[in-house]
């Protein structure tokens, strides 16, 4: 299976989003080399309780405070040093702080929802957080998407670039969510969903999960991948 | 060996607290272009919930999120000309890179400049899209403006790279 296979399709009519926005004609393919370049730095700086989006008010935020950790990888296996993470999500009621969301569930005056960290140089990355909530959606009846976090990855290259969505396991709503289903098969879907981490679990304060992320990195060699 | 790669998911609606706006040159400097434009859907409707980034080597990053019209824009310099794989030299051009909610992959496209008619006549990428098609990758001037639509699907579809 090629990478371009294990990625979800653009056209997925059980997302209806993507009927009007899918584009229709077959993208262009550009000879070897005109996307190998390094990836943008990004022009913001980063300050040092940005990873901890339960420490930016004046109060804690409401919900289980978890720490998600894990490493930042190419698909060559090696780390993927100094480069942004950033995320987002729903409160634990699940509701996010953006005008749009019209969830009647509660905002939580504690809690904004956004943080931003760099990988160390073993591609290691660690947030602590709350929970996000389970929130409905429009795009069919009874629709709910499962618990996740958004993250926003610049990479090393250009090509690395990847906006992508961590789950939590055993959440029933997995199975049932679109978005997550859209991806063609069940290892790629696997591959986003995080692992609880006794080991990096903080005794008397908070589960850890853990999540690894693979890039793709410079200038692919498919010869290399066949078994 | 080679690991499996993370799968990408959309950008979902709500990614406004996330992924903050970022302005990549500042109004007052010399030689600096403002490009407007809209992200249009299958119906030519305006995509309200989309985010576009920005990036050439050497002159800068930005990004800038849709508003309620569809509509973004950057205030930027005119990248230099960046060599090709081969070593010619390709036409100025703005590497875009586009998210919105619906899409479950980003998009990649490329905006070109209409004052350097030469330079693109001879560009690699340009010259590999079918002629009807390469004005999508132009911006057009109006009124000291460039103007650069990004039309997700249908008649006059952007041009959209495989990454």
């Amino acid at each position: 299976m090629s990478e371009d296979e294990r990625e979800p399709p653009y056209l997925y009519p059980d997302y209806v989003g993507t009927r009007l926005r899918a584009p229709a004609r077959p993208l262009v393919h550009l000879p070897e080399g005109f996307h190998d370049f390094p990836a943008p730095l990004f022009p913001r700086t980063i300050a040092e309780l940005d990873h901890d989006l339960t420490r930016q008010h004046s109060g804690e935020p409401i919900g289980e405070r978890i720490i998600v950790a894990g490493r930042v990888l190419d698909s060559d296996g090696r780390p993927v040093r100094n480069t942004m993470l950033e995320v987002w999500q729903a409160n634990a009621a699940g509701r996010y702080l953006d005008q749009d969301d019209q969830h009647p569930a509660p905002l939580d005056p504690n809690f904004t929802g956004a943080g931003r960290c760099l990988t160390d140089d073993d591609g290691r990355y660690r947030f602590i957080t709350i929970k996000p909530g389970a929130y409905p959606w429009k795009n069919h009846h009874n629709a709910w998407r499962p618990a996740h976090i958004h993250f926003s990855l610049l990479g090393s290259e250009f090509r690395s670039r990847l906006v992508t969505q961590m789950y939590f396991p055993g959440d029933p709503l997995m199975p049932r969510d679109p978005i997550l289903q859209s991806i063609p098969d069940q290892a790629g879907r696997d591959r986003l969903v995080s692992q609880f981490d006794p080991e990096t679990t903080v005794p008397e304060w908070a589960l850890a999960y853990r999540w690894d992320i693979v890039l793709r990195g410079r200038a692919a060699t498919p010869f290399e991948d066949e078994p | 060996m080679s690991g499996p790669l993370t799968p990408s998911q959309t950008v979902g609606p709500f990614f406004g607290v996330g992924l903050p706006f970022e302005q990549i040159a500042s109004p007052g400097s010399a030689g600096v272009i403002r490009i407007e434009g809209q992200v249009l859907d299958g119906n030519g409707q305006p995509v309200p919930d989309a985010l576009l980034e920005i990036w050439q080597i050497g002159s800068g990053f930005g990004r800038s999120r849709t508003d309620a019209e569809g509509a973004f824009s950057f205030v930027v310099v005119k990248p230099a000309p960046t060599p090709a794989p081969d070593g010619r030299m390709q036409a100025p051009h703005w590497n875009v890179t586009v998210f919105a909610r619906g899409l479950l992959r980003h998009l990649v496209t490329r905006m070109y400049f209409p004052d350097e008619t030469a330079a693109n006549a001879t560009d690699a990428v340009l010259n590999l899209v079918e002629p009807a098609r390469r004005e999508t990758l132009i911006a057009k001037s109006c009124g000291g403006v460039l103007h650069f639509d990004v039309r997700l699907q249908g008649e006059r579809e952007t041009v959209f790279f495989a990454i």
